[in-house]
């Protein structure tokens, strides 16, 4: 494969040149969200477009201590760390158990647990904001860290039950032997190996409520409100501000596009594991 | 492989997650199906009587609702197709030998796009997409297109979505079709390409059995996806204009908290959610039995 063929160096040249094309594509629309959060209300506005000013941290200055987005930051944080919790303490045991042992209806219960990450969260929006109005619990953490249960706990499972499998059975039997019981084993044994899998599935779970938007508008308006959320509400109105809203939109994605930089090898593993197999 | 247990050890592995489901996931499901049995306006809640099947009548006779559900399904019929290819091909060209600095840089920029917030995109798209201020219009420009009115003109907004769909997902497409590729064992790939230099023979008859599983899989999320989608077309149209962009999502949400009609927006709901369930179980009859 190394031997150079005559005409390779123009396949090389080619694949460069297609390889560059893509990466401008995929990175493009970051460097214009940046670039145009760096610019004056007035230089936003500039018709055509301006690719050189000179930039300004004001839209940041304002979003983050006039107009509250920390603190929204903050909620989504907290949100986000939350349910990823409460969604990895609830799914790996159960992965554990959909993964070694045998029962009545077992696949049903797997089939109604992914079914869960089909559904289209608007079908459980409108009732969630009934009960949870009537309830008045309308506008707190807990609400959506709940809500976001619905498509993290499919999650979890749905990687987690696969790393299970992945784990001989044999170690737990020879646990068995020495008179284990079935939660030793799980705990001292196989979620120490399955790691990897635990940590991917939490890492997509935290983004998926990092980046959701549709709960949180509908069931948060003030205390709770997360930042995309926030984001939204600055498109209210005719003269929209181009800069705060790019300045929020990246304090939203750059801490979520460095998380997934650096576990890429993990999240590319989770996406494909599911998706392949 | 496995053991059977005593139903206790069973229950509290995993009896938490059948409960937290329950009660996020059924209970407001089932509270969704009596809402639809009723007259439910959010603005006459004195009002709220039952009406037996007439919210579900409304709505299968609804012209409304069933272009929401048209347009859905037009947007996946244009979308993942242009995915498929540009995914494929992407996942092609890593997968030759070349300069390998590149192609990582390339895999690592793939995972930007699927990582990046919904509502952010469709925000992104308010900015790049305006008629005046727009960066696309302004590089159209430099190739002597005139300005398109993107996001204002019903007849151009739903190609704007179909742009940030095909930006934000091919990648996670080129991503799975790659995992396949390299499935595939390497001694058989060989062989072929010293039968044939043709790379569509290679393509079709030696790498698309192992590209098959990964395709099946990418068709039923981007479904459910698209099903679902709602974030980046609200930010970037709300569904405008008119209803150029008004998918079905997007009409559920409208009709519930925007003309607050919460017994029709629920029978639309139930509605959704029996065809999801329907095509999901579809997609996994049909195709799981040829790739297993």
């Amino acid at each position: 494969m190394s031997a150079r063929a005559p005409g390779q160096g123009r396949g090389l040249a080619v694949q460069a040149a297609l390889l560059c094309l893509i990466l401008i594509f995929c990175v493009f629309p970051f460097y214009w969200m940046v670039t145009t959060s760096l610019k004056t209300q007035l230089i936003a506005l500039q018709e055509p477009p301006a690719w050189i000013f000179s930039p300004t941290l004001g839209n940041y200055t304002e979003v983050l201590f006039e107009d509250g987005v920390g603190r929204t930051l903050i909620n989504s944080l907290i949100i986000a760390v939350s349910t990823t919790l409460l969604a990895v303490g609830l799914g790996a045991p159960a992965a554990y158990a959909l993964a070694r042992f045998e029962f009545r209806g077992k696949k049903d219960l797997w089939f109604w647990f992914i079914t869960n990450r089909m559904v289209s969260p608007i079908v459980l929006a409108l009732p969630f904001f009934l009960i949870v109005r009537h309830l008045g619990l309308l506008d707190t953490h807990l609400v959506l860290i709940l809500i976001y249960l619905t498509f993290n706990l499919p999650i979890v499972i749905w990687i987690c039950t696969d790393q299970f499998r992945a784990i001989p059975y044999d170690l737990d039997e020879a646990a068995i032997l020495e008179g284990a019981s079935h939660w030793r084993i799980f705990r001292s044994i196989c979620l120490p190996l399955a790691m990897p899998g635990v940590a991917v599935s939490a890492i997509f779970s935290f983004i998926f409520s990092w980046n959701e938007l549709m709960y949180a508008i509908v069931l948060t308006r003030n205390t709770a409100k997360t930042a995309p959320a926030m984001a939204v509400s600055f498109m209210e109105g005719y003269n929209l501000p181009y800069g705060k809203i790019m300045a929020t939109s990246t304090l939203i994605v750059v801490p979520v596009l460095i998380f997934a930089l650096i576990a890429s090898k993990q999240l590319v593993r989770g996406l494909t594991m599911g998706a392949v197999k | 492989m496995s053991s059977r247990v005593p139903k206790r050890t069973l229950f509290s592995f995993i009896g938490p997650s059948i409960l937290a489901l329950a009660l996020v996931g059924i209970g407001p499901l089932i509270y969704a199906v009596w809402t639809s049995l009723h007259f439910f306006n959010l603005t006459k809640l004195r009002q709220v009587e039952f009406i037996g099947l007439d919210n579900y009548a409304h709505v299968l006779t609804d012209p409304i609702f069933w272009d929401a559900m048209g347009r859905t399904f037009l947007l996946l019929g244009i979308a993942l197709p242009l995915q498929i290819a540009f995914g494929l091909g992407i996942a092609l060209l890593l997968h030759q030998p070349g300069i390998g600095f590149l192609k990582t840089l390339t895999r690592l920029a793939l995972v930007l796009p699927m990582a990046t917030t919904y509502a952010v995109v469709g925000l992104l798209g308010q900015v790049m997409f305006n008629i005046k201020y727009g960066v696309v219009n302004q590089l159209l420009g430099f190739v002597g297109v005139d300005p398109i009115n993107w996001i204002g003109d019903p007849a151009n907004a739903f190609y704007a979505v179909v742009f940030w769909d095909v930006w934000q997902w091919t990648p996670f497409v080129a991503l799975v079709l790659l995992a396949g590729l390299t499935t595939v064992p390497p001694e058989i790939e060989e062989a072929a390409r010293l039968e044939t230099r043709s790379w569509w023979k290679v393509l079709r008859y030696v790498q698309l059995p192992f590209l098959l599983p990964g395709l099946v899989a990418v068709l039923i999320l981007r479904t459910a996806d698209t099903l679902k989608l709602f974030d980046m077309v609200f930010t970037m149209t709300r569904g405008g204009p008119g209803n150029a962009t008004e998918f079905i999502s997007i009409l559920i949400q409208r009709v519930g908290f925007r003309a607050f009609d919460q017994g029709l927006a629920s029978a639309q709901a139930v509605i959704l959610l029996v065809i999801t369930i329907v095509l999901s179980q579809l997609y996994i009859r049909v195709f799981y039995k040829e790739v297993r």
